[in-house]
Formats: structure tokens, C-alpha cells, sequence
């Protein structure tokens, strides 16, 4: 841990104890719809990390991340609804049956040798065909939805994560922080590195004695993992799951805006990208909200443009030319 | 189980099918040539299929007329799309090409969804509700002409490719970018000619649809799904295999809808996308990469 | 010596094509042994034989005893055998010294000891003071170097060099010549590389084949080859002896 806290310049250690202060402190400040605003940024920064590992250092790219965010939200909700068994028990349960998925997918396509374009439709078949199927089934509540009932004498239950948002506030932010901490000590790691090898060259990576396929399905089991823990907090957050808005692919890009906005294969980009991306999208609809334009639609055009002018302009993302800015550029991050 | 009750279901999944796979040569075309990954394709046939609707409900215009135009326009965009934008990213990283055009997706998709608002708009034409009868089959009239239309646009694009020069000149692309260069094809006007014509596909294909489906965004990411899945089962680099990729997914989605239930029809397909992802990657005709 | 290579009637068909047929030969241990020979005579392919990138159609292949025909890369490295490329192929995100040690993790778990290793490696090859730059930036000597630096910390037994002099100006050939000598008296590393740069060859070797159309025209000390009157005729020219 040491030497990865004395990896950053002291510039960047001020700015990041400022920043974390400033975090902690933020909601004596803030309004609940502020909070809740910053709730979405920690999630989004928190299931960005989780994809940014298997695709900004694995190279494997995933567009059905959805999937393990419903399958955790669902096992730990299911389980909640029909026996009383509590999210912090359930996250369990829900991590388990999630990384079940993502073995079934690494196994199918790095054995088969499945990669890039062909890697991503069967991320998207998997995540499509669980969809269809959870609209079908009815002890999960069916296309109709599952509804976690608000109980009022209850809210107090913080281990059955009934609360207010300052609840999920400070477990949002707990999670994108100790994400971020384990994707820096998992990039300077043997696999960390072993994994940068099987993006940038699988070939060259074999002759090198890499188990591309061990690394490969370390990273989908660690990225599915996270997200199903995302998923259950969005889930207890939210108190509902519809199977066609869980496990939609519409949920999938949501996942990977930030990172990739951000900036792949850094630690903090996924998080700068949730700072950026989240806010800008709730102004938005806020925005059009006070001049009395209802339109739907208008958010998810902003998020395509912003896709398509970083893509474009500044493919490494934000934060690498963030970090120039501020010249924190000494050493690797 | 009657079969003449299954034999009705698999015409209708045949002719919708043949739909289906003039979408997928769309696809075919620009993923095959280009090797772009258009992950806007589907939003690319709805744009045509509410184009076909405005041209029906304001010029009381026949879809199967409107194809032409709508196509024209669909090359022409296709066109500049690849030579401002996309030519771009032609070798770039497969994700930086998708993240593009996912955005763009995006952009369509809820621009539809703005203007146009989530219901389903139907284009109701004289012929909509008829069928031929033939002997115990039911066949919609509309569907046979959508059929019809789409493979009178496959057999030009097909001809096209044989026996026109600039046709073999993009399979030379494709075969060999390298060779192609060397032997002075201008790879770069030929790709935007390409995604034009696969573009153009998508626009004749969407048109034929609004005779068999309503308009409406949410269709989108089904059909970009159905026109990749498509196209990898009947394997990349073969426009013969997307037809037959197109009729075999019809069918089956016919069937899973009519066994099973509606909302279920599409499981099928991506099963089958799976296991061709899995045993047969190279799609049923495809070369072997 | 034992025979640390052992390469038996080994054959590899592409389609119609024969690109290397009933191939025979020991490559003894502490042994810098080369393949030469003109293009397309096979010498890439054997190469991608052993390093496991694909099977021999018939014939076997032993290394220290144990058979590896068709182990997949990975394994192979594992088992002892590095390689570099013929068109270098460093990880191009990642710092030279970075480069190295994924090499060195193969066999060190922990990375404070990869990157020990890898400081080692990289002063052998003359590459310690570039160490933080990226790959990259690297001019192609250095890049070749790199490339052998990587395959070095594989720790391995037998290294497999595919044209590693290839675009080489005659003292940076002459440089790497000495690193690859002093390795092999220091270590008893056994090398089998394929080379057209007969300076290097001539300097190196110990033992020579000669491919051609994927068969072993000639075999033998490097005095004996290049004055074989077959080997003459179809690679080296009558001004190659001198």
C-alpha cells in the first residue's frame, strides 16, 4: 500500500485528500437531491472500475456488464423478498451466481478463442437471452417487475440497507474508493501486468509463458463480481428491478460511458468520467425540466454526442489529459 | 399439430426472413469490406422505416416504390458518413469503432425517440390485410411483396459485385487491402462507396419492413442485434450466407414466437449465435478466417 | 554434449505446399546452432514448430527429454524455451523496463523480483539506462534488443532468435554477437537462431543447417557448409567463400 500512495506526486496526494474530505463532508452541505445525485456517481464510478479491469487492462471488452448487475440484484432482492435474508448476507449470493456468469462467458470464449467484436455479441446474447428470460419467469416477478415494498417503520435497518440516501451516500462512496485501491494494487500486480500483455499482445504474450487464459478469466470473474456488488446497491437503492431495464444493453453502455470517457486503463479515470458524465446528465434533464421541455430522450442524445466527440478528439479519455493539466505527470499511472 | 398451421408460420418466418437477411447484407457489405463495426446499423433501417411512413402518410406514397428513393438518400449518407467520419477510425481499435458508433446509435435512436415519440406507428396499406390462399396456406400479401422486394435488391447488389468493375474492385479490398492498394485502387473512395451500398441495403430493407411491422425506436437494438447475429451465422465475407442466415433466423423466430410466446422469439436466435460463435465461427458459409 | 533439441523427421505441410519436410537434427546443450538458407526454405516455420504456434503434421519434436510437439506457446516457454519474433513485437504501452518483466514473472511471483531480474537482464543487453522509456520510442536495434532482453527473463533453457541481426548496422550486429557469445559461456545457454547475416552466423555458430524448399541440404561445422557445393548453389554465391 505504501509504495502506491508514495507512486503519486505529492501534488496529486493533497488534491486526492483534499477531494476525499471534501467527499466525506459533502452531504452536511447538500440537499437530497444533490445526494442522490452523487449516489449515481459513485455507482457508475464504482461499476466503471469493475469493467475497466477486464477491459482497460484485460483488453477484453464486454457490452453485456448488465447482466451481472441484474443477476446480483436479483439473487440479493429475491432473496430478500421470499426469505428476509438480509443484502449484506444476499451480496454474497448474488457475487457467487454472477461470477458463475461471467466463468460460463470467459470459459465459452477464451477456450473457443472469441475475441474482440465476436467477444462483445456473445457478452450481448448472454445479457439479451437472461433478459428475455427473467421478462418469462414469474417467481422473479416477470416482465411486470420485482417491487422491494417501502416500509416506513423500517428505514432505520441500516444492515438491511433500508435507509435514506446518506445511507447508500457513504457505501457509494466506500465502494468506488476501495475499487479504485484495488485496481491500483491489482495493476502493479503479476497480473496487472500480465493482463496489459494480453491487451496489447496476446502472441507475444504467449511466447512469454502468460496463461492468457488463466488472466483473462481472472479478470471477467473479478469485473462480473464487482458489478453484481453494484448491482445489489442499486437495487436496494432503487427498490425495484424491471428485467428489461436490469439487464438491458442500454444498462451495459451506461457501464462503460465512464471508464471510457474517463479514460481506459487508468485508475481514476473511470471516476473522473462519473464526475463528468453524471452531473451533466442530471443538469441536463434538470436543465430541460426548468424551461418545460419533457422530452425523453434528450439525456441519452447528450451521452452519444459526448461518446462520440471523446472517441473522436481524445480516445484515451479525459483524465490523461486531466492529469497534464494539473501536471501530475511524473510518474506512471 | 396441423401442419398446415406450421407451414403458415414458416412462409410468414421465409418472407420475413428474406427481409431480414437484405438488412444483413447491409451489414455484411460494411463489416466484410470495410471491417467496421456498425453497431448503428438497426437504428440506420428504423430511420428508413419512419422515412418510408412520413413518404406513405404525406405522399400516400407505396413502400415498395419509396425503397428506391429512401436507398438512393441511404447511399449518399452512407457515402460521406465513411469518408468524413468513419474512414477515420478504419484501423483503429475494434472498441474505439464500436464506442463511435454506439454513440452515434444513441444519437438516432433517441433523436426517433424526440420526434416521434415510443408508440409504434403503423402504415396502413391498401394491401395490409390481405392474403393469398393457396390451398390451406394463408400467405399476407405484404409480405410476399416485401419478400419479392428484397430479393430484387439483393439480385442487383449481387450483380453489382460480379460483374461490375468497381464491384470486383471492393471484393479485391476485401480479399487483400495490401494488393489492392499496390495495384492503385483507391481504397478509400471504394470503402464510402461500400458503407453507401450497405447503407443503401439498410434503407431498402427498412422500407420493405413497413409493410410488416410498425415503426418505432424501441425496434432498433433489436434489429442491430438480428442483423449481427445474422450475419455471423451465416459467416462474414458471404452475401449468399447473410440471405440464408436472414431466412433461417426468420423461421426460427416465426417458430419460437408461435410455440413459445412472442416475447420469447428471440432467445433462439441468440442460442444459435452462441453455438456458432462456439463450433462454428466461420458461420454456416463463410471463408475461415 | 546431450541433445538438449531433438527435431525427428518432422514435417509441415501448408495446403499443396511443403514448407518443411522430414527434417532431422540435434541441437546439443551449450550449443549456438543456426539455421540458414534462402527464403521460404522453412526455417520460420520449424521455429513456430517448436515454439508451439502450431503442430507438425508427422515427426516429433523432444526437448530435455520430453516430447513438445504440440504444446501451445505458453506452455512451451514454460517448459524452458524462449523466442523472439522476426518482426520485433514489444508491448508498445508499456516502459522497456516493464516489457522485461512480464518476462521475468513467468518464474518470479512477486514483482520486486521480476524487476530485479529485469534490471539484470537489461544491463546484459545494454538497455538499463533506456529502462523507463516506452517501447515505442524505441529505435529498431534497440527494439531487437529489447525483444531478447523480454525472452531472456523467461530464464530459459534454449532461446529461439528469428533474424535478430536483420536491418542491423555491422558494429550494432558485431555488439549483440558479443552479448550472445558472453551469454552462452556464461550460462550455457544453448541458442538456435535462423540468420541471413552470414558475419553474425560465421561469428556465432557451432553447428549450421541449411534449408532449402524445407529440407537439410547440408549440416556441419560452419567451415564445412559454407564451402558445400549444394549450400553454394543455392543460398550463399560463389563470392561468399572467400
Amino acid at each position: 500500500m505504501r509504495d502506491m500512495w508514495s507512486a503519486i506526486p505529492v501534488r496529486g496526494r493533497v488534491m486526492l485528500l483534499a477531494l476525499i474530505a471534501l467527499l466525506l463532508a459533502a452531504p452536511l452541505a447538500l440537499d437530497r437531491y444533490f445526494i442522490s445525485v452523487f449516489v449515481l456517481i459513485f455507482y457508475f464510478a464504482f461499476v466503471g472500475q469493475a469493467w475497466n479491469i477486464m477491459m482497460g487492462f484485460a483488453g477484453q471488452l464486454s457490452l453485456g456488464h448488465a447482466l451481472y448487475a441484474g443477476v446480483g440484484g436479483y439473487v440479493a432482492a429475491l432473496l430478500w423478498f421470499y426469505f428476509g435474508i438480509g443484502p449484506w448476507v444476499g451480496v454474497f449470493a448474488g457475487v457467487a451466481i454472477a461470477a458463475v456468469f461471467g466463468a460460463m462467458i470467459g470459459w465459452l470464449g477464451f477456450r473457443f478463442g472469441i475475441e474482440g467484436v465476436y467477444f462483445a455479441l456473445l457478452t450481448i446474447a448472454f445479457a439479451e437471452f437472461t433478459r428475455i428470460a427473467f421478462d418469462n419467469m414469474a417467481f422473479t416477478g416477470g416482465a411486470g417487475g420485482l417491487f422491494l415494498l417501502y416500509d416506513p417503520h423500517r428505514t432505520h435497518e441500516w444492515w438491511n440497507l433500508r435507509g435514506g440516501p446518506l445511507l447508500f451516500y457513504y457505501l457509494g462512496f466506500a465502494l468506488a474508493a476501495s475499487a479504485a485501491v484495488l485496481t491500483a494494487w491489482l495493476a502493479r500486480s503479476r497480473i496487472g501486468y500480465q493482463w496489459i500483455a494480453v491487451r496489447e499482445d496476446q502472441e507475444a504474450a504467449l511466447s512469454l509463458g502468460v496463461d492468457v487464459f488463466r488472466a483473462k478469466m481472472i479478470a471477467v470473474l473479478i469485473s462480473s463480481s464487482m458489478t453484481a456488488v453494484g448491482g445489489v446497491l442499486l437495487t436496494f437503492y432503487y427498490n425495484n428491478l424491471f428485467p428489461g431495464q436490469a439487464f438491458d444493453i442500454g444498462r451495459s453502455i451506461e457501464i462503460i460511458l465512464a471508464p471510457i470517457i474517463g479514460g481506459l486503463g487508468t485508475i481514476f479515470g473511470p471516476i473522473v468520467g462519473a464526475f463528468i458524465l453524471t452531473p451533466l446528465g442530471e443538469g441536463l434533464i434538470a436543465l430541460t425540466a426548468k424551461f418545460g421541455i419533457d422530452v425523453p430522450g434528450t439525456k441519452a442524445v447528450f451521452y452519444g454526442l459526448t461518446l462520440m466527440v471523446i472517441i473522436s478528439l481524445r480516445p484515451d479519455g479525459v483524465w490523461p489529459w486531466l492529469k497534464r493539466l494539473l501536471g501530475l505527470t511524473e510518474t506512471k499511472s | 399439430m396441423n401442419l398446415a398451421i406450421v407451414l403458415n408460420v414458416v412462409i410468414q418466418g421465409v418472407l420475413t426472413g428474406l427481409v431480414y437477411g437484405l438488412m444483413a447484407l447491409g451489414l455484411s457489405v460494411i463489416f466484410g469490406v470495410v471491417r467496421v463495426v456498425n453497431f448503428a446499423h438497426g437504428e440506420f433501417a428504423v430511420v428508413a422505416m419512419y422515412a418510408a411512413y412520413l413518404l406513405f402518410v404525406t405522399l400516400g406514397l407505396d413502400p415498395l416504390i419509396s425503397l428506391f428513393p429512401i436507398a438512393a438518400a441511404f447511399f449518399l449518407v452512407g457515402f460521406l458518413l465513411q469518408a468524413s467520419l468513419v474512414n477515420r477510425f478504419v484501423g483503429r481499435s475494434e472498441h474505439e469503432q464500436f464506442i463511435l458508433l454506439v454513440g452515434l446509435a444513441i444519437i438516432i435512436v433517441n433523436g426517433l425517440l424526440m420526434i416521434f415519440g415510443p408508440d409504434a406507428r403503423p402504415t396502413n396499406l391498401p394491401y395490409s390485410f390481405d392474403s393469398y390462399l393457396l390451398g390451406p396456406l394463408f400467405i399476407d400479401k405484404a409480405r410476399v411483396y416485401a419478400a419479392i422486394g428484397a430479393l430484387v435488391v439483393s439480385a442487383a447488389l449481387f450483380a453489382f459485385f460480379r460483374y461490375t468493375t468497381i464491384g470486383t474492385a471492393i471484393r479485391a479490398c476485401a480479399d487483400n487491402l495490401t494488393g489492392a492498394a499496390v495495384v492503385g485502387l483507391n481504397v478509400k473512395r471504394l470503402y464510402a462507396l461500400t458503407f453507401g451500398l450497405g447503407l443503401a441495403c439498410v434503407g431498402a430493407a427498412g422500407a420493405l419492413m413497413v409493410t410488416i411491422a410498425d415503426a418505432s425506436p424501441l425496434l432498433a437494438q433489436a434489429f442491430t442485434l438480428l442483423a449481427f447475429t445474422i450475419v455471423i451465422i451465416g459467416g462474414l465475407g458471404s452475401m449468399t450466407g447473410a440471405l440464408v442466415a436472414g431466412i433461417l433466423i426468420g423461421v426460427s423466430e416465426a417458430l419460437a414466437s408461435f410455440f413459445l410466446a412472442p416475447s420469447m422469439k428471440s432467445m433462439f436466435s441468440f442460442a444459435l449465435l452462441v453455438a456458432v460463435l462456439v463450433l462454428r465461427p466461420q458461420g454456416l458459409m463463410g471463408r475461415r478466417v | 554434449m546431450s541433445a538438449l533439441l531433438t527435431i525427428d523427421a518432422v514435417s509441415k505441410r501448408f495446403r499443396g505446399l511443403v514448407a518443411v519436410d522430414r527434417l532431422r537434427f540435434d541441437v546439443p546443450e551449450g550449443d549456438i546452432f543456426a539455421v540458414i538458407g534462402p527464403n521460404g526454405a522453412g526455417k520460420t516455420t520449424l521455429f513456430n514448430m517448436i515454439a508451439g504456434v502450431f503442430a507438425p503434421d508427422s515427426g516429433s519434436i523432444a526437448f530435455a527429454g520430453e516430447r513438445i510437439d504440440g504444446l501451445p506457446p505458453d506452455r512451451i516457454c514454460r517448459r524452458g524455451i524462449g523466442r523472439t519474433f522476426q518482426i520485433v513485437r514489444p508491448f508498445p504501452a508499456l516502459s522497456v523496463e516493464d516489457n522485461v518483466i512480464v518476462g521475468a514473472l513467468l518464474h518470479r511471483h512477486r514483482v520486486d523480483a521480476a524487476r530485479a531480474h529485469s534490471h539484470e537482464v537489461l544491463r546484459r543487453l545494454d538497455l538499463y539506462d533506456k529502462r523507463a522509456q516506452r517501447a515505442s520510442s524505441l529505435t529498431l536495434p534497440d527494439r531487437k534488443r529489447l525483444e531478447v532482453a523480454r525472452a531472456l527473463a523467461t530464464d530459459p533453457k534454449l532461446l529461439l532468435l528469428d533474424e535478430v541481426m536483420a536491418g542491423l548496422r555491422p558494429t550494432e550486429t558485431d555488439r549483440i554477437v558479443a552479448i550472445l557469445q558472453e551469454l552462452n559461456r556464461e550460462t550455457g545457454l544453448t541458442i538456435l537462431l535462423i540468420e541471413h547475416v552470414m558475419r553474425a552466423v560465421m561469428a556465432l555458430a557451432s553447428r549450421i543447417l541449411v534449408l532449402h524448399h524445407g529440407a537439410a541440404i547440408a549440416q556441419g561445422t560452419p567451415e564445412q557448409v559454407v564451402r558445400d557445393r549444394a549450400v553454394i548453389d543455392s543460398y550463399l554465391g560463389a563470392e561468399a567463400v572467400s
